[in-house]
């Protein structure tokens, strides 16, 4: 099963990292949060996910199945 | 309501029976949680005598299907099925914490604590009976900081205990004075020793909760249920609602004359019946602060049931109705409460943290005379920015209440943007906390 990305917003801190590294999938609302594109995570983009979610300042970042939401 | 004020009671309870023939099956009459009359709690002498003694203890797992067939569902607010959390925690493989909801922080919601008030031995048998079918050892009644009330109970599990009628030892917790702090995370979070605040899920709290086991959680009226369930069975549970949402609820009125009332109500009763619809009566806030409003006319057509209310943007939540008087200013009231749902927010997201303030600002903006053309704009912009980005449903629900008043209020705020007002006396009408959370230490 392909898992979906999610950030625990009860952590994030609006650093913005995630929206630089995945800007396919993160964009920024305007107070500097990320804001998620629902869904699997596209295979192409597994590697700069995976890169996105260990380098998150805080650790906010979870690959989740999608039933999670 | 405090406890101790008066319940009125639906007409027509067919609970008084004579002596002798109480083991009978009591009829589909209402009420079935409160007494047929008086409000005056009831004690474990008067409560034995009225119920039989409680089936299913010592047989895990066993009433799980007759849950199911009664069509349970959870009368905190989010009607989830009773079996399903019964039986997720029962086949969890550590042994599980069972709490009792009893925190009301719906500012505008009496019910449980005049469930807990009037019929403490009800909620109880419940909450006995929930933790000996998922097999619980550690059980506790989760209620808001109230010494009268917490007193009571704690004499009650003491009666029990003494007369041998409880197994498993049941805690008296504090739930600390917050809206939030029924929330289930929250709630666990509370209970394990931490401030009362919702957190982020997965793990959802039947998989991991207070201190890290399995919990379930249930809220007290549905315990309520639960024990007259276990006594009486489905089809008499089914002999009241209707056939998709089974059995009664108690809601919270809030009439527009300012009376406010609890009662034991069908599921599927008309709103019209339940609050005055006339011409005193511009609209029908349904679900708390959480829900949403509907204009009076609405209301009329619609009956208390979430197959009526859900297509209409709203739900039955935990059954608080509140008709606003035609002559108030339903954006002012929205304004006010959406400026105490903000204050209200746990401060852990950035979304709410920072959304719901501006959208409470926005929202006092086109409360005003003349008000900038653009605050509702930005406010639909914010609106659609905290929606689902919350640890709880706190975001969606108070987006959910300020989008219903923008509908149903169009009227009210073009008078606004011609420096009139219905009401420029703005005299409150929903009910509000005199106090709200000002430091961390408010949340303990």
């Amino acid at each position: 099963m392909r898992k979906e990305l999610r950030v625990d917003p009860t952590a994030c801190s609006g650093h913005g990292l995630c929206a630089e590294l995945v800007p396919e999938l993160v964009t920024l609302d305007e107070w500097g949060y990320p804001i998620i594109a629902r869904g699997p995570v596209p295979p192409a983009l597994d590697k700069h996910v995976r890169r996105a979610v260990t380098d998150c300042p805080v650790l906010a970042l979870k690959l989740l199945p999608p039933a999670g939401r | 309501m405090t406890p101790g004020t008066t319940v009125p009671q639906s007409a027509g309870s067919r609970w008084d029976q004579p002596r002798g023939q109480r083991h009978q099956h009591p009829g589909s009459g209402l009420p079935r949680l409160f007494p047929a009359s008086g409000a005056v709690p009831v004690d474990l002498r008067t409560h034995l005598s009225r119920f039989t003694a409680l089936p299913y203890l010592g047989q895990p797992g066993r009433l799980i299907p007759v849950l199911k067939a009664a069509g349970l569902t959870g009368r905190g607010g989010a009607a989830f099925p009773v079996h399903r959390k019964l039986a997720a925690v029962a086949d969890a493989a550590t042994r599980p914490v069972v709490i009792g909801n009893g925190a009301e922080g719906e500012p505008a919601s009496d019910k449980d604590k005049s469930l807990l008030w009037i019929s403490p031995h009800l909620v109880l048998d419940g909450l006995q009976l929930a933790a000996e079918t998922v097999g619980s050892a550690a059980v506790g009644l989760y209620v808001h900081r109230n010494d009268r009330l917490q007193d009571q109970l704690r004499a009650a599990v003491a009666e029990r205990a003494e007369a041998r009628l409880d197994r498993i030892p049941v805690e008296i917790i504090d739930a600390p004075p917050r809206f939030l702090a029924g929330e289930e995370s929250a709630l666990a979070s509370r209970i394990s020793g931490e401030p009362a605040m919702p957190r982020f899920k997965p793990p959802r709290v039947f998989e991991r909760g207070v201190a890290g086991r399995p919990t379930l959680v249930h809220n007290v009226e549905t315990l309520a249920h639960l024990a007259l369930i276990a006594r009486y069975g489905p089809d008499w549970f089914r002999g009241a609602g209707t056939a998709d949402e089974p059995g009664s609820m108690l809601c919270t009125l809030h009439q527009a004359d300012g009376r406010r009332d609890v009662v034991e109500t069908q599921l599927g009763t008309p709103l019209g019946s339940l609050v005055q619809l006339g011409p005193g009566t511009q609209a029908v806030l349904s679900g708390g602060y959480h829900g949403a409003w509907l204009a009076a006319e609405d209301a009329g057509q619609l009956t208390l049931s979430n197959a009526d209310l859900r297509p209409a943007g709203s739900f039955v939540g935990a059954g608080v109705l509140a008709a606003l008087p035609a002559d108030r200013c339903g954006i002012a009231e929205t304004a006010r409460v959406t400026r105490y749902l903000a204050l209200e927010s746990a401060g852990q997201c950035g979304p709410c943290f920072n959304g719901l303030p501006r959208i409470a600002a926005a929202l006092g903006e086109v409360a005003s005379p003349r008000p900038d053309p653009r605050a509702v704009t930005d406010m639909m912009r914010w609106a659609g920015l905290v929606e689902g980005r919350g640890a709880c449903h706190h975001p969606d629900g108070t987006v959910r209440f300020v989008r219903s008043a923008l509908q149903v209020f169009g009227e009210e705020i073009r008078l606004h943007t011609q420096g009139r007002c219905v009401d420029p006396a703005r005299r409150p009408f929903l009910p509000l906390p005199a106090r709200t959370a000002m430091d961390p230490a408010d949340w303990n």
